[in-house]
């Protein structure tokens, strides 16, 4: 069958062989826990702890704030010691709930689900949002949320979005590979929301085991069918995600549902299967440590809370001319000041470079090349998109459609002038969404 | 807070390696079998004229921008870029003197005073040969190969002579230092597609629009020509400054348009224009005043073909 794909996008490196051979490991935190009460797109979470009370792992410390929302759970047994602005990993400084680790991960009981079978849909929704399981791809959109459209019966496909386009992650990789019956699980989990709807398992095709191993496990399911996407960036990327396997095009003012369409990513998907089936809350996941800077790349099941700086050391710690930290992947990721900063449900890795390819060089002119045309998954001309952003010039960004922008930033990546094309486009998005908002 | 010892940054934080002066260099290796080929077919006088364009239009840039209290760009080949290509333009019985003034109409002129690299509205070096053939019409019209004056083949062709499509290609013939050989052009054209420096929508579109062109309305202009004669087509196309035009000129960044469909328009416009010149113009030539012409619609051109966004049409 033909590698399916979307139209421009881009080939950096991907640099994934530096951690994608190494087992997924467990990480115990030393230091305070820290949890940011909005790990998630919406209304942040309301403590229900105060100072000095004694939590269990598992136990709700935050409840949602409203419908678009999402709790937090506390991955540790222990004493909350405060609750106080802390560093997150985007530079901001945000509410968090910090709680001193007693090492004995004395767990509440769980009230595991005794024939899934039976659960009703009202059941397995709440299940998911009560465990608090947000777009775990770096997204944090509330997942009952998503999983809750207006029209059910108008979904034709459940996207598993394993397409982990971002260079150096290998998170999703080796989730797919250590937890693939997890993963088919709560993807048959998330189909029983939807009667009509077909699962599709979209893979890139630079994880061929990873594409054996899901097909092999779902070969006597009809409902649900493995695709190979080509091998490119953004093919993760919702829009072109969803276009690539469905030949369906949605913008900027529609919600996937418009086009009969549901995406979540694999680690949202696996936190799905054990909320439903054995009433897990959210207070782990996958985070890939890994980079040139990095003295033994790793991937690792890391409790949320845990200082990030606990991940860098327990993967041999920084490299010595280490000159740019990265909370994401290479491509959409914040460039961090500190490590001194939390996992939290949407962080997918941490990575280190020696070299920093964005200071290397100045900005020069445009010459009007045309590369960032050529790659923009958006179709849209982002070397004009950046003037009009630059003399904020809102009305001619908005009609030359700016909101379309995707920020996946392959237009920064291509040019030859050095322009930060994203940044400039990105920053004239956020202002004119704002004012849209105002209206 | 302490000072941080690493480097922040809004992402993407992986950059492609090329920068547009590896481009502008890439460019400039191109030209060099042409201007190798126009060398040792005109001999020392092209050498001599190919350094002062080159030299020049570097020096002015260098002392405009010096002046005018602006960064030094000159690192970043463009000016040499437009100084060879000049000088590739200009017959090599040329006075050097008008070959500098060329060079510093180009840079000052067109480029600079519009702002700079990026912002010329039509090819600088184009600009500054059409200046100097409407200033020096004699001079720059008059080819001398192998001691005579005589026509260039395409001037032939337009009196209705025969001509050697064997000695166009290899290059052999009268006619400015660098778009007589085919051949040399094509190997510069080769490596730049290999490079990813152009494609072949801007040049490819051009040159067929040309052949198309040339084939039904050859015809009109001299009824003795049949439709679609392949040696009449064929010396058009190899006749003149249309691969040099087509490859090094039509294809600069700067004055085509950004939108693919735009590329494809623009060529067509090229084409045309470069025909209706050379069968129903008054001289032979016609590709220096199609390229420019077209640059100066280039904006318009852009505005009806713009992509339509994912999600609204587009895909």
């Amino acid at each position: 069958m033909a590698l399916l794909t979307f139209k421009g996008g881009i080939h950096p490196a991907e640099g994934k062989e530096l951690a994608k051979d190494k087992p997924i490991k467990e990480l115990k935190p030393v230091g305070d826990l820290v949890f940011p009460v909005s790990q998630h797109i919406g209304a942040p979470a309301i403590p229900i702890v105060a100072k000095g009370d004694r939590v269990l792992k598992g136990q709700m410390i935050a409840e949602a704030g409203g419908f678009v929302s999402s709790p937090v759970y506390s991955s540790v047994s222990g004493t909350v010691s405060g609750i106080e602005k802390r560093l997150n990993s985007t530079g901001g400084r945000v509410d968090a709930i910090i709680i001193q680790n007693d090492n004995e991960y004395e767990e509440v009981t769980r009230e595991k689900a005794n024939n899934i079978d039976e659960l009703s849909k009202e059941e397995i929704l709440k299940s998911i949002s009560t465990a608090g399981i947000v777009g775990m791809g770096g997204a944090g959109f509330p997942t009952h949320v998503k999983l809750s459209p207006k029209e059910p019966d108008k979904i034709d496909y459940v996207i598993a979005n394993c397409a982990e386009c971002e260079p150096y992650i290998t998170a999703d990789y080796r989730r797919m590979l250590e937890y693939t019956n997890e993963l088919v699980e709560g993807l048959e989990i998330i189909l029983r929301l939807f009667d009509n709807a077909k699962g599709i398992l979209a893979v890139e095709n630079n994880k061929p085991d990873c594409i054996e191993k899901l097909e092999e496990l779902t070969k006597d399911n009809d409902r649900i069918e493995v695709v190979k996407l080509q091998t490119k960036y953004p093919q993760g990327g919702e829009r072109q995600l969803i276009y690539a396997t469905t030949k369906r095009a949605i913008n900027s003012s529609m919600l996937p549902a418009d086009a009969g369409c549901v995406v979540d990513n694999v680690e949202t998907i696996i936190n799905v299967y054990y909320a439903v089936k054995e009433g897990k809350p959210c207070t782990e996941r996958v985070v890939t440590v890994s980079g040139e800077g990095i003295n033994e790349p790793a991937n690792f099941m890391a409790l949320l809370g845990t200082s990030q700086a606990e991940l860098v050391e327990a993967a041999g710690g920084l490299k010595d001319d280490v000159k740019k930290l990265i909370s994401g992947g290479p491509m959409m990721g914040f460039s961090m000041f500190s490590l001194d900063v939390p996992i939290t449900k949407t962080s997918s890795a941490i990575i280190a470079f020696n070299e920093d390819e964005v200071a290397a060089h100045a900005e020069t002119p445009c010459i009007n090349c045309g590369r960032c045309v050529e790659v923009c998954p958006s179709r849209l001309v982002p070397s004009r998109l950046a003037d009009y952003g630059e003399r904020h010039d809102e009305e001619t960004f908005l009609k030359f459609d700016g909101l379309e922008c995707i920020e996946c930033g392959s237009c920064s990546f291509v040019c030859p002038a050095k322009r930060p094309l994203k940044q400039s486009i990105g920053s004239m998005r956020k202002t004119a969404l704002a004012n849209k908002k105002k209206k | 807070m302490s000072e941080s010892k690493f480097n922040m940054s809004a992402s993407p934080h992986f950059r492609d390696k090329i920068t547009s002066s590896n481009i502008m260099l890439m460019v400039t290796i191109a030209l060099l079998p042409a201007s190798a080929f126009g060398v040792y077919n005109f001999g020392i006088q092209a050498l001599l004229m190919l350094i002062v364009t080159t030299v020049t239009a570097v020096v002015v840039e260098a002392i405009y921008e010096k002046a005018m209290k602006k960064p030094v760009t000159v690192k970043d080949f463009s000016a040499v870029v437009t100084g060879l290509l000049l000088g590739l333009n200009m017959p090599p019985t040329a006075p050097l003197w008008m070959g500098a003034l060329g060079s510093i109409f180009a840079i000052i002129i067109v480029k600079q005073l519009f702002g700079g690299l990026g912002q010329n509205f039509m090819n600088p070096a184009l600009g500054a040969r059409c200046f100097l053939v409407i200033s020096f019409t004699g001079p720059m019209t008059r080819f001398v190969y192998d001691g005579v004056t005589g026509p260039t083949p395409l001037g032939q062709l337009k009196a209705g002579e025969v001509v050697d499509t064997m000695e166009m290609l290899k290059g052999t013939i009268p006619g400015t230092i660098g778009e007589t050989s085919v051949i040399a052009i094509i190997i510069g054209a080769v490596f730049l597609i290999l490079m990813g420096v152009i494609d072949l929508r801007i040049p490819g579109t051009y040159i067929v629009t040309v052949a198309v062109f040339v084939g039904i309305f050859g015809h009109f202009a001299n009824p003795d020509i049949a439709f679609f004669d392949p040696t009449y087509i064929t010396a058009h196309l190899c006749g003149g400054g249309l691969m040099l035009g087509a490859w090094f000129m039509a294809t600069d960044y700067v004055t085509s348009p950004i939108t693919k469909k735009g590329q494809y328009l623009y060529g067509i416009l090229m084409g045309v224009l470069t025909g209706l010149f050379r069968l129903f113009g008054g001289s032979a030539e016609g590709v220096s005043y199609a390229i420019i012409i077209s640059n100066l619609v280039v904006p318009l051109i852009e505005r009806v073909t713009l992509p339509k966004p994912f999600g609204k049409g587009g895909e």
